[in-house]
């Protein structure tokens, strides 16, 4: 994990850099993307005819590239993007491209300590994944759903694994795409195979796949499941047992099951996006007790707050005792804590941040083109361009916000009581 | 040839040679039809097709309403209740005990002689739903394997990638920035941002804009930066909103397509989806994808390309230079019109960029469908004279209007029409709105 007991949380306020003036240096400045630990602002700024690069606050990088996009901060604070150079594609970490190119990049995912810097990448039409700029031993001629280990040192993706012509859908339906992990590919081979979730240790893989046209099922390390369902989605891995458990489709409705059984004793319209609590007591599902009806369901119960639109990114707070995740009507988003739901709707929300005593939820919030941190359902008073997600102190007492107001990008670090009032 | 013929008993009023239907078919078991059949209609059809089964009264007041029954003088058997009684009354009747060359010609009738547009529901006193008597029919098909070939290779496209063009992970970033670098000449400052999280628009098209069409990209491109509005599209699957699983009826295909599509939206945390020029991916996101998934509506609002530029010519963030001088007609897609009701909006929008717009009769949501949507044209090259044959009505509506140009706002239509309009000699060019509209505006930013 990131080490953030030495980001600095004295400073109170300080303009980081006043992006105002990038506009005059370059004749082109894209979105800006902040540091995890608020100390820098970063864009991609174009520095010549047909050349780009990245300024970090108000310094261009020294390298340029013809093109530069999907410039993302990485959890250890490195900044990454993806680069051209004379028809050749490849990753530049803070400044530095890796030393080996190809002929596309099209993802880049990061380890959970930002150490491993994964991409999806494309050579010679040949389909596959580089770590730290290292690619996989053997390519594929298809490849969809890239997938990493949380550590970074394993990639996936779902793979062709032999010729197809065109519209020979004979041959499709004989089951020409499996997994490769770490370029190998698994021995069987099924209709389709899609979102993958490597275990906690990286060392196994499961899968949803299709054995026919109709016949869904979850596959781990190349292995299905004996139960066929109508339809799955996407597994995930219990963190302590090693389980794993995926929604599946039974008749009409939705549950979950694990490793093949039928895990929750209630059926839903649908449920999707699992995840487990930390100490892996607990499993929630975004689910749809009622047609066009959305709320959360912890093991099995539902809540009874329901959103019309949807339900999205849930989070377990650190103890797994408390949840939070984001509801939509008509227009308008609101936050859910533990089945209740907070005054106050929002244009646009973003994940839920918890404190790390659990006591605290914080997020980014838009309303009316104006952004803020709203805490336990109370907005901050100073309304910004843009904020980025809240982050707390590791004693929880404080939060690091980044936002950008009248055009300077600010870190501040507040007494989270200034916030929860 | 389009004889009639009858094949082991079975009256074929066309016969063409398909792969996926011919060596589908030859796989059939009586058993295995009956299984699947009854499946379908226990597990998934329940009251709504007893009652329209048990409430049509076979008075043939649908006929005259399908494009295909009037085109091909009226022959019984293209009549809309026609093609039920040929399908779903006897696999019904027999519960499910019906030959292999009976379901070959179910899926011929459902999958190419019907385009699923829901203008017969309007004309029949009991608002009977043929379309969706169709697709249970295609849903059969769709289980036992007898789907024409080409549509069953662009589901599998869809299944695969999650576009409808087998668009592989890398070429869509790619096409988007070589569009963008070509609309750089004309407007420097344009830009197509790709994964710009918090943007106000996720714009979606559909999978033959990256393949064959992608001046349709530069256009959008153009008009967005010069009504300077802030906008993204994804560099990952999810960016195509189109959806032939939808019309294959493989219903599990169609809601990932479409979960993807939504769940992509939010992750960029866009406010709307604005979607290009296409009928049936309006259908997708709008009415069945979403619905199949238990979302009552869109998730994330979804905006059509005709209400997008009403909204932009309304509001005057896009300006006409120089109104179009051509005489003008414009097709109503049946998604679009009668799905969603955006036909005065699109009049608004041809009026503004027209100074010649000549209605086509019957029109709004009367309109006769282009015969190729529903899949139809999807079914590919040996389906190709069904919808010629089968839409003389449309040519003859295009012709009477005089016009020179015809505007189509959705892409099965656009490309059906300029078939319709090339068999028929119309001597009529079938433009987007937004191939007249990029030319008309003002674009204060170009050099
Ligand atoms: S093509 Fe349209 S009018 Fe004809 S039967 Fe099908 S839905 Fe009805
Ligand atoms: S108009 Fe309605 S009731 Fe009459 S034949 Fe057609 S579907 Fe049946």
């Amino acid at each position: 994990m990131v080490n953030m007991e030495s980001w600095d949380w004295d400073t109170q306020e300080k303009t980081v850099s006043d992006t105002n003036g990038w506009k005059d240096k370059f004749e082109w400045v894209e979105e800006f993307q902040a540091s995890p630990d608020g100390e820098k602002v970063a864009a991609i700024v174009k520095t010549g005819e047909a050349e780009f690069s990245v300024c970090v606050n108000g310094e261009a990088w020294e390298n340029t590239f013809d093109k530069c996009w999907y410039l993302r901060y990485g959890p250890d604070g490195r900044l990454s993007c993806i680069v051209s150079s004379e028809m050749e594609w490849t990753v530049a970490v803070d400044g530095q491209a890796w030393d080996q190119s190809f002929g596309y990049v099209m993802e880049v995912k990061f380890s959970e300590d930002g150490k491993n810097v994964c991409a999806f990448i494309q050579q010679d039409g040949m389909y596959g994944a580089a770590i730290n700029g290292e690619p996989w031993e053997n390519l594929y001629s298809n490849m969809t759903n890239f997938a990493i280990s949380s550590d970074g040192q394993h990639t996936a993706g779902s793979v062709q694994t032999e010729p197809m012509d065109e519209g020979d859908i004979f041959k499709f339906q004989s089951g020409i795409f499996t997994a490769a992990v770490d370029g190998k590919a698994w021995d069987k081979t099924f209709v389709n195979v899609w979102n993958k979730a490597f275990s906690p240790d990286g060392k196994r893989l499961a899968a949803e796949a299709r054995m026919t046209l109709y016949d869904y099922t979850i596959v781990v390390d190349g292995v299905p499941w004996s139960e066929i369902y109508s339809c799955v989605w996407e597994p995930i891995f219990n963190p302590k047992t090693g389980a794993v458990v995926a929604p599946v489709k039974v008749g009409a409705s939705w549950t979950l099951a694990q490793d093949g059984k039928t895990m929750w004793n209630r059926s839903f319209v649908q449920c999707w996006q699992q995840i487990f609590s930390p100490d892996a007591s607990r499993v929630a599902a975004v689910v749809a007790p009622k047609y066009g009806k959305w709320t959360v369901a912890i093991d099995g119960e539902a809540w009874h707050s329901i959103f019309d639109d949807m339900v999205s990114d849930m989070v377990f707070s650190p103890d797994g005792r408390r949840l939070a995740a984001v509801g939509k009507n008509d227009y308008d988003y609101s936050v859910i804590v533990d089945d209740t739901v907070w005054n106050g709707t929002y244009d646009m929300l973003w994940q839920p941040v918890f404190s790390p005593d659990s006591q605290n939820v914080a997020i980014r919030a838009e309303k009316q083109g104006r952004q803020t941190i709203v805490m336990n359902g109370k907005p901050w008073k100073q309304e910004c361009e843009q904020v980025w997600d809240p982050v707390f102190s590791p004693d929880g007492s404080k939060v690091l916000i980044r936002s950008i107001e009248g055009g300077r990008y600010i870190r501040r670090v507040l007494p989270t009581t200034e916030l929860t009032g | 040839m389009a004889e009639g013929q009858v094949i082991d008993g079975i009256y074929f009023n066309e016969v063409w040679e398909d792969a996926g239907l011919d060596e589908g078919t030859k796989k059939l078991t009586p058993e295995k039809i009956e299984k699947v059949i009854n499946k379908v209609l226990e597990g998934e059809t329940g009251a709504r097709l007893k009652v329209y089964v048990d409430t049509c009264v076979h008075c043939g007041l649908c006929s005259d309403a399908c494009h295909y029954y009037l085109s091909h003088d009226k022959d019984p058997t293209y009549a809309p209740v026609a093609k039920v009684k040929q399908t779903m009354w006897e696999m019904i009747k027999k519960k499910g005990r019906v030959s292999p060359t009976f379901m070959k010609r179910a899926s011929q009738i459902a999958s190419t002689q019907c385009n699923v547009c829901m203008r017969c529901a309007m004309y029949c006193p009991f608002g009977i739903d043929i379309a969706y008597i169709m697709s249970v029919v295609r849903r059969i098909c769709h289980f036992l394997g007898i789907t024409p070939l080409y549509i069953q290779d662009t589901a599998h496209s869809h299944a695969v990638t999650m576009n409808q063009m087998w668009v592989k992970n890398d070429e869509w970033p790619d096409t988007l920035q070589w569009q963008e670098e070509d609309a750089q000449e004309e407007i420097p400052t344009l830009r197509i941002p790709l994964e710009k999280e918090g943007a106000d628009i996720m714009y979606s098209v559909i999978g033959p804009e990256p393949k064959f069409l992608a001046q349709l990209l530069y256009q959008a491109a153009v008009i967005f930066e010069t009504a300077g509005l802030n906008w993204t599209m994804p560099a990952t699957p999810g960016w195509d909103n189109s959806d032939m699983a939808m019309y294959t009826c493989d219903n599990e295909i169609m809601g990932r397509v479409k979960r993807v599509h939504f769940e992509t939206a939010r992750r960029l945390r866009v406010k709307k989806i604005v979607m290009g020029e296409c009928g049936h991916a309006f259908r997708s996101i709008y009415d069945r994808g979403n619905r199949w998934l238990a979302w009552k509506m869109h998730p994330v609002y979804v905006e059509h390309a005709i209400e997008f530029y009403y909204n932009l010519l309304k509001s005057g963030k896009i300006k006409i230079a120089k109104k179009y001088e051509e005489s003008v007609t414009l097709h109503d897609p049946c998604n679009v019109m009668r799905g969603r009701g955006l036909y005065e909006m699109a009049r608004y929008v041809v009026n503004e960029m027209c100074a010649d717009f000549r209605e086509m009769e019957p029109n709004r949501e009367h309109n006769y469908c282009c015969c190729a949507g529903g899949g139809v044209i999807n079914c590919g090259p040996p389906f190709k004279m069904t919808r010629m044959l089968g839409n003389r009505v449309k040519a003859e509506q295009i012709a009477a209007t005089g016009a020179k140009v015809c505007i189509s706002p959705c892409h099965n239509c656009h490309s059906g029409l300029e078939d319709i309009v090339s068999h028929y000699k119309l001597g009529v060019h079938v433009k987007f709105i937004s191939d007249i509209l990029y030319e008309v505006m003002e674009k204060p930013g170009a050099v």
